[in-house]
């Protein structure tokens, strides 16, 4: 099966700065693609593009079989869109919005029942400007989906709504998933990417650092797992650090931690027992997928945030 | 999930459809912005009112051909009208939405940004459609002025003058940065315009260079249009091309220099 989006050898630059430097992808009919990295990485250039909005320096993008720019007629039926910063009129309600928009499409989902699953009821007849920050966001999404769109590209879905708002949205997407709808995520929430991509893409400065799964990317930046003990009794470090799968190990106050592959628990454990020494108060943490974004691009996503 | 599993019917298919409920819903914005309605309609006819109440203002225009003061500021007002539109409704909406990303958005559907700002139009020009009959009404009604003796040179006359307002209400979003800007040359350019339409001086009256100034500016030249078409004559060749020329230049200058972002 042909990818429902594939871009090759993207490039983007704005007069004194490269934004896209390179990117290519290619995202899978039904899955959730999840774009990833920090601001300013050319994530929103990137989808601005496939989307049309933005005429590629270079490369070539394919998206439903279609050219952004030329076929851009059959393409808007098909591809439903959430800009990071798109408007409506200020006076305009949020029921018209939702109803105008619908009768863009040739078969429109139930702008309605929308309204419902995004929690805009109450809201119908109250005007865009005024909204809240979170309110205009699940708009936005509803706009998006109003279309039954084939292909979404979300930019930031979630920024500004609250953690109750954002785990509602989380639903709805996985719901509009299971209906056949690809989805393009982008966002900088590594929660969000864990919790909804099927695929992640990393991209910095411009370029893809690397396409995984979630799971697949912590794996791959071997930062496995971190354990992390009082010893019942002194210990010498060298004890573990020799251990096969450990890669090391520091202490903090009276407190043991080793860094290793899914292999060192064990390894531990085992040496500890032959050894008599109770590990007390024993934490074991799965390396998040921020940590395999710090070691693989030695940056932070949200800086002071997290 | 109920919106996404079950399709709505096709409101009704086609793109007639989205470009009417497009029309609707600018109509409607434009209504609850209050310029059009306060500034371009309620205005103006307070204005009509009032001067049709001065006693002094029903003494005839010398030159005028028989038209009394008051005549002649009955086109005056409709031309007030379509200059609040075309100055201060049209770019200001229009530079707001490119401001805020409404045509960006707009870029993403099926419908594109272009069929906005042809609602937009159309919206103001049934504005202006509303506010002609009405103070031709009022003024008929009222205060016992005649209505245009050519109504099919009144008539075309208007929508050349409306053509003429729209694009030049058109090329001002077109140039502005931005909104504040729009509003900015909008009404910089309200008060010259008004000027030569004669709401301070009648045209007849002011002295020979203003006058020939005022000839070759879009208002006047409607009002010249206007003046044959109340008199009874088929309104004359230069107005109309003036008023022609203005529709086509701007509109092509704001085309051109239109972004839609």
């Amino acid at each position: 099966m042909p990818p429902v989006i594939e871009v090759r050898n993207l490039h983007k630059r704005y007069d004194d700065k490269i934004a896209v430097d390179d990117v290519s992808l290619t995202v899978q009919e039904g899955e959730i693609f999840g774009i990833l990295g920090p601001n300013g990485a050319g994530k929103t250039t990137t989808v601005e593009c496939v989307e049309g909005l933005r005429t590629p320096d270079r490369g070539e993008i394919r998206v439903l079989g279609l050219d952004p720019l030329r076929d851009r007629a059959e393409l808007t039926r098909a591809l439903g869109v959430q800009l990071q910063a798109g408007h409506l009129p200020e006076r305009l309600q949020v029921a018209e919005a939702l109803e105008l928009y619908s009768s863009f499409y040739p078969e429109p989902a139930d702008w309605r029942a929308l309204l419902d699953d995004l929690g805009l009821a109450a809201k119908a007849r109250t005007r865009y400007a005024k909204l809240s920050g979170g309110q205009k966001q699940r708009l936005s999404i509803a706009l998006a989906l109003v279309g039954n769109p084939r292909v979404a590209i979300l930019d930031e879905l979630t920024t500004g709504l609250d953690p109750q708002a954002r785990r509602d949205t989380w639903d709805l997407i996985e719901g509009v998933r299971s209906r056949g709808v690809t989805i393009v995520l982008v966002t900088h929430f590594m929660e969000e990417a864990e919790r909804l991509c099927d695929r992640l893409a990393l991209i910095d400065a411009g370029r893809v650092v690397m396409v995984d799964t979630p799971a697949g990317l912590t794996e791959r930046a071997r930062v496995g797992q971190r354990i992390q003990f009082r010893p019942s009794r002194p210990m010498d470090d060298r004890l573990l650090a020799s251990l096969p799968g450990v890669s090391g190990v520091t202490r903090r106050g009276d407190l043991v931690i080793v860094n290793g592959d899914d292999d060192a628990l064990n390894a531990v454990t085992t040496v500890l027992a032959r050894n008599r020494i109770v590990a007390e108060r024993l934490r074991v943490e799965q390396a998040s997928l921020e940590d395999a974004f710090v070691h693989l691009t030695g940056k932070r996503l949200e800086p002071g945030s997290c | 999930m109920s919106a996404l599993r079950t399709t709505a019917p096709p409101v009704t298919a086609g793109r007639g459809s989205a470009t009417w409920r497009l029309v609707k819903a600018e109509s409607t914005l434009c209504v609850r912005d209050k310029v059009a309605p306060l500034w371009g309609i309620g205005f103006p006819l307070v204005l009509l009112v009032v001067l049709g109440s001065v006693p002094d203002l029903r003494q005839p225009v010398e030159t005028g051909g028989g038209l009394t003061y008051f005549d002649l500021y009955v086109p005056v007002l409709i031309l007030f009208n379509l200059a609040i539109l075309a100055t201060a409704s049209v770019p200001t909406t229009l530079a707001g939405y490119r401001e805020n990303g409404v045509l960006r958005r707009m870029r993403t559907t099926p419908v594109g940004p272009a069929r906005v700002l042809a609602a937009q139009l159309v919206a103001n020009l049934a504005i202006a459609v509303v506010a002609m009959v009405l103070f031709l009404a009022v003024a008929r009604l009222g205060f016992g002025v005649d209505l245009p003796g050519h109504p099919l040179g009144f008539a075309l006359a208007w929508l050349l003058a409306a053509a003429a307002l729209l694009a030049i209400g058109l090329l001002i979003t077109a140039l502005a940065p931005g909104r504040g800007p729009a509003t900015a040359i909008g009404t910089v350019l309200f008060f010259p315009m008004m000027f030569f339409a004669g709401l301070w001086v009648p045209i007849s009256q002011m002295p020979p260079l203003l006058r020939s100034i005022a000839h070759y500016t879009p208002l006047g030249a409607g009002m010249g249009a206007f003046q044959d078409a109340y008199l009874g004559h088929f309104p004359s060749a230069v107005p109309l091309l003036t008023l022609a020329a203005y529709a086509v230049v701007c509109a092509f200058a704001a085309v051109r220099w239109f972004r839609w972002e």
